[in-house]
């Protein structure tokens, strides 16, 4: 019963809520969090593939990588959001828009 | 229905649940908590995919990690009993259509592809397998994400220092 389809289902359904929290939230950490659910699914693809289409184990070191890109990405952008904070005295991804025109 | 195949209906159901909740709840520290749960059920999920060394990666990684800075970002740019900034969101509907839309080209790249002959592998330890590949096949990949993490680094604390002490 447990096959690559259930694990893919799973991840498409977290891929989506990512996309959604990305869309609904005006909070940049929220937003954030969005992200990470994001690169979650695509990661538990990678290794769902691993295991049941690749011969070798090529999905796990791709899997490494994505979560070292997510774990710089994190830091950057909690870096950017605390500058803003002490900038602008807000998060709120709506009030900052001077680079919009 | 075998125990361990119950066990995966409840990790995966944990797991998308706290992954909605991640979505949809309306104060910022809620949502934290609830991706804490999530990348918790994903660590299971990869003990499934006889990816041992990944899933205590990911806790490592993860719980340790990105969703402590997380929570630092919520507690140091909010106070925790100021609701009125965490309750805004944007539209609903606009944001339910997006993810709708998302969901559909999924579902239908799931359904129509033809999907590679599924191999049965059995459980394995793959911890040596992939720090042989890191040193062999992958050894430049891996010195270049060695750079860009200095490289995050140091643009991190760049980016994170308070201006007014330069002045």
């Amino acid at each position: 019963m447990i096959q690559l389809p259930s694990f893919l289902i799973i991840s498409a359904i977290v891929f989506t809520l990512g996309i959604f929290t990305i869309l609904y939230k005006k909070n940049a950490v929220g937003i954030l969090m969005g992200v990470e659910l994001i690169l979650n699914s695509v990661n538990l693809n990678f290794i769902a593939f691993a295991k049941y289409v690749d011969v070798g184990i090529n999905g796990q070191l791709v899997a490494i990588f994505i979560i070292i890109l997510a774990a710089s990405e994190a830091a950057i952008a909690l870096a950017i959001i605390l500058s803003l904070y002490r900038e602008r005295a807000t998060i709120d991804v709506t009030l900052v828009d001077e680079m919009k025109d | 229905m075998e125990p361990n195949e119950i066990l995966f209906l409840f990790i995966a159901v944990a797991t998308v649940v706290s992954a909605a909740i991640v979505a949809f709840s309306s104060k910022i520290i809620h949502s934290a908590f609830a991706l804490l749960a999530s990348f918790m059920g994903f660590a299971a999920l990869y003990v499934y995919l006889s990816a041992g060394f990944l899933a205590v990666t990911q806790i490592l990684i993860y719980v340790g990690g990105i969703l402590i800075l997380i929570l630092f970002g919520v507690m140091m740019t909010h106070g925790i009993y100021d609701t009125a900034k965490k309750t805004a969101h944007n539209a609903l509907s606009v944001s339910l259509l997006g993810g709708l839309a998302i969901a559909a080209v999924l579902l239908l790249i799931i359904t129509r592809s033809p999907w590679a002959p599924i191999l049965h592998k059995p459980f394995q330890p793959t911890t040596q397998l992939i720090g042989a590949a890191i040193l062999t096949n992958y050894l430049l990949p891996f010195e270049i994400i060695s750079v860009l993490l200095l490289g995050a680094l140091i643009g991190a604390v760049y980016l994170a220092r308070a201006e007014d002490k330069q002045k």
